[in-house]
């Protein structure tokens, strides 16, 4: 499957991450619990569309579009 | 006994530290150990200082610290650093792992980092009932053995649950249960997950945490239920989240100034009986007369003035806004208005310290410390002033009333001085946009970090845990600072009058008055007026009426009557609304301030910076006033 930016996945939709592609994100993110591998469920946008907010192991957090552009992220099969 | 506040004379045994994640019941904890009442919040890192308290169990003392509550311990923050210094100084004979059982996975993260750094620790399960309500049955003698610490369930913090967590903490301490630990053996939680100094292997932690979280509970934590899902969807709805911002921030104000006027007039009554008593009490005494005016037409009146306008909307504004704050609100406000500070260089965050400036500017500043971004920080640190707080809404409706009248819509009072309000708070709102997004392109330029924001679960706010934790932690602990603002300020107001020198001063300031729309007597008060904002009104009447005490509360009303006999017209009241609502923070504010900034330099930019904004408003009112 192929690889895409976390800001554009489809409302609804689940993925798993495959790399941070900036390292100051790579440590914020890691300690929220966003690795390799992990699986990040959109489930709502903030009213202007951006952040938005994403289940990540039992938890909601809201990550910006600029900062979901470094996730890169494929789809679940 | 546990939950009896031990502040005796008796030696304290031990140092117990508490860690975890931030929201995970972590403070609350904290209050009910050791009945110090020190705030929780429900958003990340609240609690940058360490608290420390005393709690006493078996009839020994132990004293608590809570360390900052950090998703890891990986140095990378001064919260995280504090912790994982603490952690490892050995300060602490036990540790305390607060893991919320309702995400077991997430909890094991930082609970296994702090367990690579000691060993004497103890894990505490917070809300395990709720966990089992939604069908997530860990089992904790397994847990036990997989991380060789006591696990202790807890749920709803009962004296029961918090004497099992201290007979553990007890255990711990004596080293009863650190045999056969598997630690010491070393296969679970293995030394190679951590490489050396600060650095860690995240992803690996993240690993083991799902492995242990997968044996000890069946179902998977994954699911975020679907109760709170759809509450979350219309709380940050694009219609309903805006509106669900904008209905509560105007209730919260409605029901503080509505509910704030009726205890204000018995305050200030009472306070009134209370110094002619003092003064009768001084006069019998036989004290020189002066000595009498000046304690109670100085010190103590404006002392009471102060007390009496600024401690009701405080005692209700607070803790409505923590009740909001308990519940989750607040994060996602931050999460809704995020978008549009960070256009202006700043984050989501900033609105909540905005709204606790609504209530108090100083309370605002401190507020500040949940913004982890030090340009940011700072940033909503500086413009936190350009919000009127709790003391600057009397003033502001009754100038807005004195406009109305002014202009002849009359004393219609209700809706369009409502409006008027409404107009105000969103130019405050507007400003405080504008100046942050000017200092975060000029002395506050740099790259802003990335933002990633928690959404904690919803949970039922306590009451009565909230009323008393908001009356004595914000408001009565601002007030002590205000009122030991006031008196001093009172003795210096009275010795001006009494001695003419104020006369002097208001024909000397007067010409610089008129160039912004206001006069001599305006400026004064609102230089006077430094130690409280509430005393700006009250003063310029003092000074109009030429007496040399300060006019009560109740003498407001009567300003409409006074400042048209002194010549004021729409443009007067209209640029003293504007520089009420755009001048120097309160002397209390400008001390937080500088407490929380460590430097002069911005505790002076904050003092010029508004004052700068709401002169060149003034101005600005007067040159079209004048076309």
């Amino acid at each position: 499957m192929a690889e895409f930016a976390l800001s554009r996945l489809s409302p609804y939709n689940a993925c798993r991450v495959i790399r941070i592609e900036s390292e100051a994100l790579r440590g914020r993110l890691e300690d929220m619990g966003v690795t390799g591998g992990t699986v990040l469920t959109w489930l709502f946008d903030a009213p202007c569309g951006d952040p938005a907010a994403y289940s990540v192991r039992g938890a909601v957090i809201a990550i910006r579009a600029k900062d979901a552009e470094k996730i890169i992220v494929r789809g679940l099969d | 006994m546990a939950g009896s506040c031990g502040r005796r004379a008796e030696a304290i045994r031990a140092a117990v530290a508490l860690c975890g994640n931030p929201n995970v019941g972590k403070s609350t904890l904290f209050n009910a150990l050791t009945g110090l009442k020190q705030h929780t919040g429900n958003w990340t890192g609240k609690t940058v200082e360490t608290a420390k308290g005393v709690f006493t169990y078996a009839g020994v003392a132990y004293e608590l610290v809570d360390l900052p509550g950090c998703y890891s311990l990986d140095a990378a923050s001064p919260e995280e650093l504090v912790a994982r210094e603490f952690i490892l100084s050995g300060a602490a004979a036990c540790t305390v792992i607060v893991c919320d059982a309702t995400s077991l996975e997430r909890s094991l993260f930082i609970a296994q980092q702090v367990l690579s750094l000691t060993k004497r620790a103890v894990v505490c399960l917070n809300y395990f009932e709720e966990a089992k309500r939604r069908g997530m049955l860990i089992d904790t003698k397994r847990l036990e053995k997989m991380l060789g610490v006591e696990v202790v369930t807890v749920s709803r913090i009962r004296r029961s649950e918090l004497a099992l967590l201290c007979g553990a903490i007890e255990r711990c301490i004596e080293g009863k249960n650190s045999e056969g630990s598997y630690l010491l053996s070393g296969d679970h939680i293995s030394e190679n997950l951590f490489l050396g100094e600060g650095k860690q292997n995240s992803a690996a932690i993240w690993i083991s945490a799902e492995r242990i979280a997968a044996a000890c509970c069946e179902k998977d934590a994954d699911a975020v239920s679907a109760k709170r899902l759809k509450l979350d969807r219309l709380l940050t709805g694009k219609v309903s989240g805006r509106l669900a911002v904008l209905l509560l921030l105007a209730l919260v104000l409605y029901i503080t100034t509505v509910g704030a006027n009726y205890p204000s007039e018995l305050l200030s009554r009472g306070s009134q009986w209370l110094l002619e008593n003092i003064r009768h009490g001084m006069t019998a005494a036989g004290i020189a007369p002066k000595l009498i005016s000046a304690v109670c037409d100085g010190m103590l009146l404006t002392l009471f003035t102060v007390i009496s306008v600024m401690l009701p909307p405080m005692a209700i504004f607070f803790p409505m806004f923590t009740l909001l704050e308990d519940f989750g609100f607040l994060p996602r406000m931050a999460f809704n208005l995020d978008r549009c500070f960070c256009r202006c260089g700043s984050c989501g965050k900033q609105m909540l310290t905005m709204c606790m400036g609504l209530g108090c500017n100083a309370v605002g500043v401190t507020g500040c410390r949940i913004i982890g971004d030090r340009r940011e920080r700072l940033a909503a640190i500086l413009t936190n002033a350009l919000i009127p707080c709790n003391g600057r809404f009397p003033a502001l409706a009754a100038l807005i009333t004195v406009l109305l009248i002014m202009v002849g819509a009359g004393n219609t009072g209700g809706v369009l001085s409502g409006l008027f309000m409404l107009a105000l708070l969103l130019l405050a709102f507007i400003m405080t946009l504008g100046t942050t997004y000017l200092l975060t392109r000029t002395v506050l330029r740099g790259r802003s970090k990335a933002f990633v924001l928690e959404l904690p679960p919803f949970r039922k706010p306590r009451i009565m845990q909230v009323i008393v934790r908001s009356v004595f932690d914000r408001t009565l602990k601002v007030l002590a600072r205000a009122a030991a603002a006031a008196a001093p300020a009172g003795l210096l107001i009275w010795l001006l009058g009494e001695y003419g020198l104020l006369e002097s001063c208001v024909s000397f300031l007067d010409p610089i008055g008129r160039v912004f729309g206001l006069d001599g007597c305006i400026l004064m008060a609102f230089i006077l007026g430094l130690p409280a904002n509430e005393l700006i009104l009250p003063l310029t009447l003092m000074i109009y009426t030429g007496q040399s005490r300060i006019a009560g509360v109740t003498a407001i009303g009567s300003l409409a009557g006074v400042t048209a006999a002194h010549g004021w017209t729409w443009v007067t009241a209209l640029c003293m609304m504007l520089l009420m609502l755009f001048h120097s923070p309160c002397a209390t504010t400008l001390l937080t301030i500088k407490r929380e900034t460590h430097s002069i330099k911005w505790t002076a930019l904050t003092l010029l910076l508004p004052n700068l904004l709401g002169l060149m408003l003034c101005i600005a009112v007067k040159g079209v006033s004048m076309l």
